[in-house]
């Protein structure tokens, strides 16, 4: 089974190749909590607050949600992260034609600020953050969760939260796209100055490499296409006549944790300094906060494996101290069963009480950045900073992300690397552990279903709320909407926000922005 | 010279994970079959569409959404409406066990489970293949 060491190769999982020895001195990278934050954002690290667990969780109704949200948090999770199913995702309405089959498949249905407030009911919005991962119709969630607090008398400046609001990775990678680039950037931009102004603690946007990692890029394309994408929205935002030190301290971003254990650590390094340098000598910030890249992290589930999947246990484990050792605010460690279904209570247990020994039993928070100085890791830290620049500059050259994308430069460098992946594994050039190698018959293991009752219940509660409701004042609203939309000069997220009160739901909502910007058709690459 | 195998791959459902889809999409037509991508959510009657319009010997649908139980019988009703017995329906994404045997009982020929090679399923076609294409 054994390969003879001249036969292997001795490269990181994205293809750079591995010395057998680092002996060069490298340049110092400098102490955490200072510039360029190479080794951390701060001082203490862990030493003076965990990063916070954060299980992106959602399934069926909002009830089920609500349920498994009360026991998370009960089993010593710090933060929530709702993932919504595919229907909301992409603007339709649980009753809709297209989402037949798909209805708390993937995530929870929200059709309307009904069911945003079943969700959180319970829940000290005013204590816990709470990540959305919603990105085509961001305004419209986080609308709903404003409106929410503010049904519960929680002021908008007390609430701390995220919404992923990263199109450009939609039309890279992730594919959950509604409207066209450009009115999708104006959206983004709106949610920035809102939140600015009234929202002041909400991270406004993650910007993700997360899904561009999942469809098949290597770890230097993650980091140099996630934080050009940030670069980018930092432009759209000036040229709106945002002032730079007004925003950019509310940006955050989501990087992948990988199975390449010193290669992520160095890709969240290097983002680090990377992202310093851009706010700093591109933007020319003055806030030290603008230019500190403050990170989520989530397990791969590409690398979760349907074959023996008990040894995902330990895949996600040694995912997520690369991520803690890299220095992540947050973190989500995936369930064994994900490469399966979503989570039963079991395995998503597991997935957080595996955080909980990293952080308690290892003992590897104790001290900030524990392979500073190491000759490989910071020549790692070097060489992947180096790719980052060499692909902005082609960026630049081809005019911005957005060109990039309509010129599909990204989504084919990202479609290479997957294809050149899956053949490197089907040579055994590459092993993973069950699944080209030690491979053996394992008994199936349990799974959560979801069944179509979970469609039936929301077609009730959208009858029942397009019954009850001011439908005149909904109307009303939803033509505010619309006109606003046409005009173009307005920020969109108080007309949103009107639209949600008056319970138009979702679909009705994205319906009413489709008629003025349109479909996002993609061209096949 | 016998015909190339034509094969549509497809993916409905309204999620976005096409990296599936497009990695057998070209290791397909780096084996010689003639390969007809759909793009992006596709309804069932779009996918059918395709598969007659294409007069493609195999349709591969990709689903990682959940939704197959509801998708795939559909697509497999439309076919037989569509009289296409004799093309070859493959289906690969995030498939859970038990849904197997209750996917071939419709009509699927295979299912292929994460971490499923693409040379085992270039070869399975090759075998399976009804139609005109070479064998």
């Amino acid at each position: 089974m054994s390969k003879d060491v001249k036969e292997r190769s001795f490269t990181t999982i994205s293809g750079v190749p591995v010395n057998e020895i680092y002996t060069e001195p490298v340049p110092d990278s400098g102490k955490p909590g200072e510039p360029p934050y190479t080794r951390g954002i701060y001082p203490t690290m862990y030493r003076g607050r965990l990063w916070t667990m954060r299980q992106f969780s959602g399934f069926g109704t909002p009830e089920d949600t609500n349920r498994r949200y009360h026991y998370l948090l009960s089993q010593g999770q710090t933060g929530l992260s709702v993932a919504f199913h595919l229907p909301t995702l992409m603007g339709y309405d649980s009753d809709h034609p297209m989402s037949e089959g798909e209805v708390g498949k993937c995530g929870v249905a929200i059709d309307s600020l009904a069911d945003m407030e079943t969700l959180f009911e319970g829940i000290p919005l005013d204590k816990i953050s709470t990540s959305m991962t919603t990105n085509a119709p961001a305004t419209i969630l986080w609308s709903m969760y404003l409106t929410v607090a503010e049904k519960r008398g929680i002021p908008w400046t007390s609430l701390r939260g995220t919404i992923q609001n990263d199109i450009l990775k939609e039309y890279i990678a992730e594919k959950t796209y509604i409207f066209p680039p450009r009115p999708s950037m104006k959206l983004v931009v709106d949610t920035f100055e809102f939140g600015t102004q009234f929202v002041p603690q909400w991270n406004t946007i993650s910007v993700s490499g997360y899904h561009i990692r999942e469809a098949g890029s290597t770890a230097l394309q993650e980091l140099a296409f996630t934080l050009y994408d940030g670069i980018e929205y930092v432009e759209w935002a000036l040229r709106a006549g945002l002032k730079i030190d007004e925003f950019a301290p509310r940006l955050s971003f989501f990087f992948n944790a990988h199975s390449d254990f010193f290669e992520e650590i160095a890709k969240y390094r290097a983002a680090r300094k990377v992202w310093y340098r851009v706010m700093t000598e591109r933007f020319h910030t003055r806030d030290p906060r603008s230019a500190l890249l403050r990170f989520h992290t989530q397990t791969a589930g590409c690398a979760l494996t349907a074959q023996q999947p008990n040894n995902n246990i330990v895949r996600v484990a040694l995912q997520a101290l690369s991520a803690v050792l890299g220095g992540t605010q947050s973190l989500h460690t995936n369930a064994l069963d994900e490469s399966l279904a979503l989570p039963t209570e079991h395995a998503a247990r597991i997935a957080l009480r595996t955080q909980q020994i990293i952080a308690h039993e290892t003992g590897v928070t104790k001290t900030a950045d524990p392979f500073g100085g190491s000759y490989f890791l910071e020549t790692l830290t070097n060489d992947m900073e180096k790719g980052c620049w060499e692909y902005f500059a082609r960026l630049d050259d081809m005019g911005g992300m957005v060109a990039a994308i309509e010129q599909g430069y990204p989504q084919r460098e990202i479609q290479d690397a997957a294809y050149t992946y899956q053949m490197a594994v089907e040579r055994k050039e590459k092993i993973i552990v069950g699944v080209n190698d030690f491979v053996s018959d394992e008994e199936p293991i349990p799974v959560l279903q979801i069944d179509e009752t979970v469609a039936a219940h929301q077609s009730v509660r959208l009858r029942h709320l397009r019954e009850t409701r001011d439908n005149g004042r909904t109307r009303d609203t939803l033509e505010a909407l619309k006109s606003a939309a046409s005009a173009g000069n307005k920020n969109m997220m108080p007309l949103v926000l009107d639209c949600v009160r008056s319970y138009a739901t979702l679909g009705e909502i994205c319906d009413a922005l489709r008629a003025v910007y349109g479909v996002y058709e993609e061209s096949i690459i | 010279m016998p015909e190339r195998i034509r094969v549509l791959v497809a993916k409905p459902g309204l999620d976005g994970h096409d990296r599936g889809a497009k990695v057998i999409a070209r290791a397909f037509r780096d084996a010689g079959f003639e390969v007809i991508y759909t793009g992006l959510r596709q309804t069932p009657e779009q996918v059918v569409h395709a598969a007659l319009q294409e007069d493609v010997d195999v349709i591969g649908l990709s689903v990682l959404s959940g939704a197959h139980m509801t998708l795939c019988p559909r697509i497999l009703e439309l076919m037989k409406k569509e009289k296409l017995d004799d093309v070859l329906v493959i289906v690969g994404g995030i498939i859970p066990d038990p849904d197997i045997p209750k996917l071939k009982e419709l009509g699927v020929s295979e299912v292929f489970q994460p971490g499923a090679s693409t040379e085992d399923i270039i070869a399975y076609i090759r075998k399976h293949v009804r139609s005109n294409g070479q064998n």
